[in-house]
């Protein structure tokens, strides 16, 4: 029996649903010490004094450290973090504070609450400058500087190669909008937790971390340690959502610390912290135009993207426009697309991948313009979708602006259709008009989202601009002497199912039993390299490399079956848990004895050496996946309050392949949930000092059950080329798909009153200023 | 320091404990008990919920010394034997769970909640959970799993003939 394509109860869940999961803050070796940072409580500041003598003489404490005072040894001075040349970011403030929060000095004590303590203790002096916390504000003719020598805050950019403007004014209609997608905490539940000891050979890092690999060799340069010399472990994590890839402070610092001190050093970021120290997500603002014809065709679009990368540009923060440019014409085929960009600094939290990084930001874009050229047409949206898809015999599809993107496959038709049925779109409609009609019951809106995303990040130079070691994924599968099979993959997991996946395609191609794999990802110890979990990368190109491991497993494994049993190895199946002669029924050998005989040298073949079982993959990809979908929302809105509901959800989801639908749903479920919830509830605030009004779970809304709707599924499959599984990835496509058709449909809803649009997120307040025409509409 | 008896999952034990020690910090660091977890300061995530004296609270929100003399449920006293309770076998069922970390607070609060109302129907499980924030799941398939808990008292273990349990 395939297991690929069935709900396979999770591997991962017997061990954390009776509180046996190990999180790296579950870990105390002896002798552990607490490490806690003095953070700037300006925005933009320069440093005037730091006195950590008071913290230092408090029993209990081992030091405490302002950049000045940290070495590497020898007197040689700390090393910036990775960062964009010139502009990186110092492990502690050096001499000046770019964001509030920012950390200005570090210390180590026995317990977190003497550490606590300590940090009140110590003494900083700030001189105020002026601070800038807002694109506009960044971008203001006299707007005071985070870099004088860059002479601007704008930092990167690239202009729009071609500004369409021939097309646009050919076009019969044209329109503009601003759109601003806001910034968002990414909020795993587990904050940012490093425990680091150096207090024997080597070092050994156990950390909440995405790709431990990529720790390690950074850790190697900057501590000028060599690799086989660290151990990074990321042991269960609490979920990452792309926060837990990015190098920050605490990254460097406890080993360092846990060094120098010679005990191990644990740093717990608190969620106040991890609300402003977690680089945020989002947080662009779209100039677009659209050109376009009375039958709704589109015909030019112009998008120039504004991204607020923070106090200090992060690599990963400002590739995020990138990808926006990439993906702004979605799932149509627009005669002309100009997408450029700039990177701004300003004194907030940096920003860098936040879950679906950069394609969110554009699918919101094309999704509402989507609706705009609609409204101004007078046509249905459905239609004005259908009349500008890409043709599900026109893939592989180029996108003629963006030089990288080829479409796989798709059928954005198909999942529209689907869409609208299982909506049951034309009964929806005559509703929406009772409700309108009817002052008792709250307004309906409907809105609808047909994306495409791009996902599975490993086409070769796909991430080694991001300072990764390569694109591909790596697997190595491994027979045990008993049959039995460990698999280890180099993308560390933080809550998507890798055991549960990664044993039913191994389980699928060696006829092993499920339950004699046991999966193994996370430890620089165990995989001699790997990449790391983002970007719906994991089940494609992992996924892709267990099969193409366990494949060669099977070519050795034939010739020793068939030395067994006396048999040439191309008669042979697998069969019965091991190997059997076509057309033969008594001619079979159990995998027990071929891995038992595959550690024997006398019980091989000429030429096939002991212990072969054991075969590692560093797989590549030719291109990227596109996922895509269609995504229906009914809110239902309250005349009284402004409050939005949201009363069905429908996500038609199209990742080709399903290698377990438990899964799929879970990963789609959690995304669309953020989605929802950006488009509804999430907003990272600033005030204009660059004060953040949202550092904690108290004023920042994550939504809890009673905010979410319940979900109805369905399915459309065009399996990828791209790679031997045919999966697609699905990590993103919720939060992706999701801004545009919540944002869509309140805007339907309201659209009777003249409200053209709304920024996310809609707030009660924002709505019922809408319905109530006081000025908040635009 | 303050002296604290308190018992969890049917074991007392006496420490002597610094007055400001949460629960939380004396339930995973003091008892070892990792199962609890922290996910935040302002008792908004749920995921540090025990039961004290049968109801649940918020053990982030609780000092230990005012647990002197309680009985205390963490997440590692919900099984029995060695097997899982209904409420932690409908979580595995319905895939309630993804990086398992608010796991421990939901399984907590659920069992809570199904003491109290055995047949809940969808919205009160949502308002009986909602103090509780799981990032990963968007909560339709924790629902699911307490109805699951709610339809199977006695908990129930389907098995596959490949090896492979698959949901039910
Ligand atoms: S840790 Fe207690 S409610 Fe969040
Ligand atoms: S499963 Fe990750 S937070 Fe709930």
């Amino acid at each position: 029996m395939s297991l690929v394509g069935a709900a396979v109860l999770r591997k991962e869940d017997p061990n954390l649903l009776v509180g046996r999961g190990t999180f790296t803050d579950d870990l105390h070796p002896a002798g552990t010490a607490f490490m806690a940072f003095v953070r700037s409580p300006e925005a933009h500041a320069r440093i005037t004094g730091i006195d950590t003598s008071a913290a230092a003489d408090m029993p209990g404490v081992h030091g405490v450290w302002s950049l000045a005072e940290l070495s590497l040894g020898e007197g040689e001075g700390i090393p910036p973090l990775p960062g964009v040349p010139g502009l990186e970011r110092p492990a502690l403030a050096d001499g000046v504070v770019r964001f509030a929060g920012e950390p200005v000095a570090v210390l180590v004590a026995d317990d977190r609450y003497l550490a606590a303590d300590a940090v009140e203790a110590v003494d900083v002096d700030y001189e105020p400058l002026p601070a800038v916390a807002s694109i506009p504000a960044a971008l203001a003719e006299d707007a005071p500087l985070l870099y004088e020598p860059v002479g601007s805050n704008v930092v990167f950019g690239i202009p729009w190669e071609d500004d369409a403007e021939a097309e646009l004014a050919a076009a019969q209609n044209r329109t503009s909008i601003r759109l601003v997608n806001q910034r968002c905490a990414p909020v795993p539940l587990e904050p940012m937790v490093i425990l680091a000891d150096a207090s024997a050979e080597g070092l050994t890092v156990h950390v909440t971390f995405q790709a431990p690999h990529h720790l390690r060799t950074k850790l190697a340069g900057w501590l000028g340690e060599k690799e086989h010399r660290i151990r990074v472990i990321a042991p269960d994590v609490g979920g990452g959502f792309g926060s837990k890839i990015n190098f920050t402070p605490e990254l460097f610092l406890a080993p360092l610390l846990s060094r120098q001190l010679g005990r191990p050093v644990k740093h717990c970021q608190t969620r106040s912290e991890a609300m402003q120290l977690m680089y945020h997500g989002r947080d662009q603002i779209h100039d677009v135009e659209v050109g376009f014809d009375d039958d709704g065709r589109v015909r030019a679009l112009r998008n120039m993207i504004s991204q607020n990368v923070g106090g200090y540009p992060d690599p990963n923060g400002m590739g995020m426009a990138v990808l926006t440019t990439w993906m702004s014409a979605g799932c149509y085929k627009i005669d002309k697309v100009a997408a450029g960009f700039q990177n701004v600094v300003t004194n907030t939290t940096p920003i860098a991948a936040y879950r679906g990084a950069g394609r969110p930001e554009a699918t919101y874009m094309i999704e509402r313009v989507m609706d705009l050229v609609a409204d101004e047409t007078g046509l249905d949206p459905a239609d004005v979708r259908r009349r500008n898809f890409i043709g599900p015999d026109e893939f592989p599809f180029s996108q003629p602006h963006a030089e990288a993107v080829h479409y796989d496959t798709g059928n954005y038709e198909a999942a529209l259709d689907k869409l609208l049925e299982m909506l049951d779109y034309d009964t929806l409609k005559q509703e929406q008009a009772a409700r309108r009609d009817d002052p008792d019951r709250p307004l309906m809106g409907i809105g609808m989202s047909t994306w495409v995303e791009i996902a599975s990040f490993g086409p070769r130079g796909s991430l080694e601009g991001f300072g990764h070691l390569g694109s591909w994924e790596s697997a190595k599968v491994r027979l045990q002497p008993d049959g039995s099979v460990v698999v280890n993959v180099g993308s560390a997991p933080h809550g998507q199912g890798h055991e549960t996946a990664f044993a039913m395609i191994a389980a699928d191609e060696l006829g092993v039993d499920y339950d004699n794999i046991i999966v193994r990802a996370g430890d620089t110890e165990t995989m001699p390299q790997g990449i790391g979990t983002m970007g719906s990368r994991s089940v494609p190109i992992a996924g892709s490399a267990v099969k193409a491991a366990s494949e060669k497993i099977l070519v050795k494994a034939k010739e020793i079956a068939a030395h067994l049993i006396e048999a040439n190895p191309d008669d042979l199946e697998l069969r019965d848990g091991g190997f059997g002669v076509i057309g033969s029924p008594e001619d079979h050998v159990n995998w027990q004895a071929v891995a038992h005989a595959s550690f024997q040298p006398g019980q091989l073949p000429e030429g096939v050496a002991a212990g072969g079982l054991d075969e590692q993959v560093f797989q590549e990809v030719p291109n990227f996946t596109y996922p895509s979908g269609a995504y229906g929302c009914v809110v239902g809105i309250d005349r009284d309050t402004g409050e939005v509901r949201v009363e069905r959800y429908v996500l038609v989801d199209d990742c080709g392949t399903v290698i377990n639908p438990l899964l799929a749903k879970g990963q789609v479920h959690g995304g669309a949930a953020q989605g929802i919830a950006q488009a509804l509830y999430e907003a990272v605030v600033y005030d204009d000092a660059g004060q953040p009004q949202t550092s904690s779970l108290l004023d920042y809304l994550a939504p809890a059950a009673t905010e979410l709707p319940a979900f109805e599924e369905g399915r459309v499959s065009t399996p990828t080329p791209v790679n031997p599984l045919g999966a697609k990835g699905i990590g993103e496509s919720g939060a992706i798909g999701s801004p545009p058709a919540v944002v869509n449909a309140v805007v339907d809803a309201l659209s009777h009153l003249g409200v053209r649009h709304l920024d996310m997120p809609l707030s009660p307040e924002k709505v019922w200023n809408a319905m109530n025409d006081n000025g908040a509409t635009s | 320091m303050t002296e604290v008896r308190i018992s969890i999952n049917g074991e007392s034990r006496d420490h002597d404990v610094d007055p400001r020690t949460l629960l939380v910090h004396y339930i995973r660091e003091t008892r070892r008990l990792t199962g609890t977890h922290v996910g935040c300061d302002t008792s908004n995530c749920g995921a540090c919920t025990v039961l004290l004296d049968g109801a649940p609270v918020k053990s982030c929100t609780v000092l230990a010394a005012q647990a002197d003399g309680a009985e205390i449920t963490t997440v590692e006293g919900l099984a029995t034997n060695g097997t899982r309770s209904p409420v932690q076998e409908g979580f595995r069922q319905k895939h309630g769970l993804q990086c398992g970390y608010c796991t421990p607070g939901f399984l907590v609060a659920a069992t809570a909640l199904l003491e109290e109302n055995p047949d809940p129907t969808e919205q009160e499980i949502r308002e009986g959970l909602e103090g509780n924030l799981c990032r990963c799941t968007g909560y339709a398939m924790i629902v699911d799993s307490v109805r699951w808990a709610a339809e199977h008292p006695e908990g129930h273990v389907p098995t596959d003939t490949a090896g492979a349990e698959v949901a039910s």
